[in-house]
């Protein structure tokens, strides 16, 4: 990808490209049975969580859920992105879309944003227990605002890792697996901490996805936090567009 | 000229797909580009439509240089890639909605096209139809009107009548000849028919050369072989070997005479002569002057098909 100052307008003007392939992939998730499996499996066993669990404690509080859902996304991550690529590669359609008038680039952006959106989607509902738990008792709420964006930038870092893998393969399977490795591997550096040596300790700590959603999750909005997540993000989607661009080597 | 490929070559790893060809089309010329399976006309195509660069070698499209300026290319052409793929689960309208916003149409120019390739395609009845559930033909008419879509000066179809049934594929070229009058068409196939029916030049191309370019007349003429020319004639001759058959030989430019054998006193004969030559006035007259009365007299010179075979097979 050449990146050049003087096409920022154009780029800018390119945006609409972004937005015809993130709402047609948007409405294919809605089309499907996807989006609709997507939430209810997402809702159900949150709720699950968060019932079984709330009258043991008897604390107002919505910690047990921002501890359960990152777990629930390293599954349903993975089976909303492994199609994104690797349907169009086994179809042939990427032969289409990729001789279109636009680039590689707006082509994975748009349907990044598609899939993040869906997450939205699927963690929306779950405001009901938010609502819930504030209407019983004394709710702190900043960790909850704190939560809810933490899942939302993991949930972005998981989307693009998700996209990469399905631009890997052609098969969707491989792209579920392969995006779950990924994201189980960042979801585990700061868990293995103990077996580390010390010297390596804080940079382990500091790729672990967890760790910094905890921090955010905490209700403290740290620069380090939001600088770990952007970067991942965006060299994800890097990578996903060099994979893109394979078929031109 | 809408299109100028110059000396390209493509590697596949060490496998050369395409190996240095050159041609130019003009604007509104229907080109066929025949060959057998593998013979490289899909990666040509690939490569004008900036799908994957070439190793080396040139291509412009309309003045624009594929590599410097794909995404211009990109706007002058309209494709249809092989085996025709499409998004089975959008509806018709949708499909084209999509990919006319991505050639950055947009309202109320968008709309004015949708229905304007919905009635030249002759897919208005299934407009509301998902895309898997179509048939064959429907689908290859909806590809056709998805390349169509922004009204491109270049069209691109690779196979466009592949696994369609005979009264499809006479659908099918019908539509892509009215559809081609006003563009510049480079429509791939290994079958001869097909560019007999739709083509004003053929390139035929084999292992990744071009062998042959030219106008269907001019490649008949060009790679005609020897001619046959059939004769029937009467004639009260004890036998035909010592009485007709040194006469007939002893014509110019003869190669071979064989002899089809007699019914009564009807003998015939196939003969074959030099390239490019026409004896049978030669036949007549000396058909006259030994007094046989000649009933059939045709010439048949080398088909399509016999040229494309000599020029694919090695």
């Amino acid at each position: 990808m050449k990146f050049d100052i003087k096409q920022i307008p154009e780029y800018f003007s390119k945006l609409s490209n972004v937005g015809t392939i993130f709402k047609k992939e948007l409405r294919s998730y809605f089309n499907s049975a996807v989006a609709y499996v997507v939430i209810v499996v997402f809702l159900a066993i949150v709720g699950w969580i968060y019932t079984s669990s709330m009258f043991l404690i008897n604390i107002a509080s919505l910690r047990l859920m921002f501890e359960w859902i990152p777990l629930v996304f390293l599954f349903v991550i993975p089976a909303i992105t492994m199609r994104l690529l690797a349907e169009e590669k086994k179809a042939g359609t990427i032969e289409l879309l990729t001789t279109k008038p636009l680039h590689d680039w707006e082509v994975v952006l748009g349907k990044f944003l598609a899939a993040w959106a869906l997450v939205g989607f699927a963690l929306l509902p779950t405001l009901i227990y938010y609502i819930t738990v504030s209407s019983i008792g004394e709710l702190d709420h900043g960790p909850v605002i704190g939560g809810y964006i933490g899942l939302l930038l993991m949930a972005g870092v998981y989307v693009s890792i998700g996209l990469l893998a399905s631009s890997l393969t052609e098969n969707q399977i491989v792209a579920f697996i392969v995006g779950l490795i990924m994201m189980f591997t960042f979801f585990m550096f700061d868990k293995v901490l103990i077996f580390v040596p010390e010297f390596m300790t804080s940079v382990i700590e500091y790729l672990g996805i967890d760790y910094h959603f905890s921090n955010i999750a905490r209700g403290v909005i740290d620069t380090r936090d939001i600088v770990y997540f952007s970067t991942l993000l965006g060299f994800m989607l890097y990578l996903s567009v060099i994979s893109l661009e394979r078929r031109k080597w | 000229m809408a299109i100028a490929v110059r000396n390209l070559t493509k590697f596949y790893g060490l496998e050369k797909a395409v190996n240095e060809i050159s041609f130019d089309v003009k604007t509104g010329e229907i080109l066929g580009f025949l060959g057998p399976n593998g013979a490289g006309k899909t990666t040509t195509m690939k490569i004008i439509t900036c799908y994957m660069p070439p190793s080396s070698g040139a291509v412009e499209v309309e003045g624009f240089d594929i590599a410097e300026h794909a995404l211009d290319v990109r706007k002058k052409i309209g494709y249809l890639p092989e085996m025709n793929p499409l998004y089975l689960d959008m509806n018709v309208i949708e499909y084209l909605d999509y990919s006319a916003r991505l050639h950055g149409l947009k309202n109320p120019l968008l709309r004015g096209r949708i229905k304007e390739m919905i009635e030249v395609c002759g897919i208005a009845e299934v407009r509301h139809k998902d895309i898997g559930e179509l048939s064959k033909g429907y689908r290859q008419r909806v590809g056709l009107a998805q390349a169509m879509i922004h009204d491109p000066e270049v069209l691109i179809l690779d196979e466009p009548t592949s696994g369609l049934d005979p009264n499809q594929i006479v659908e099918i070229r019908n539509l892509i000849k009215r559809l081609g009058r006003a563009k510049t068409v480079i429509l791939s196939t290994h079958i001869l028919s097909e560019v007999q029916a739709t083509c004003d030049r053929v390139i035929i191309i084999n292992e990744g050369s071009i062998v042959a370019d030219g106008t269907l007349d001019q490649l008949q003429r060009d790679f005609r072989g020897s001619e046959k020319i059939s004769i029937e004639l009467h004639a009260d001759v004890p036998n035909a070997m010592t009485d007709i058959y040194p006469k007939l030989k002893a014509l110019p430019q003869i190669e071979t005479v064989e002899y089809g054998g007699q019914e009564g006193s009807l003998h015939k004969f196939a003969i074959h002569t030099t390239k490019g030559s026409d004896i049978r006035a030669d036949i007549f007259r000396c058909a006259v002057s030994e007094n046989w009365v000649l009933l059939e007299i045709s010439r048949k010179s080398t088909s399509l098909e016999e040229v494309f075979h000599k020029l694919t097979t090695n």
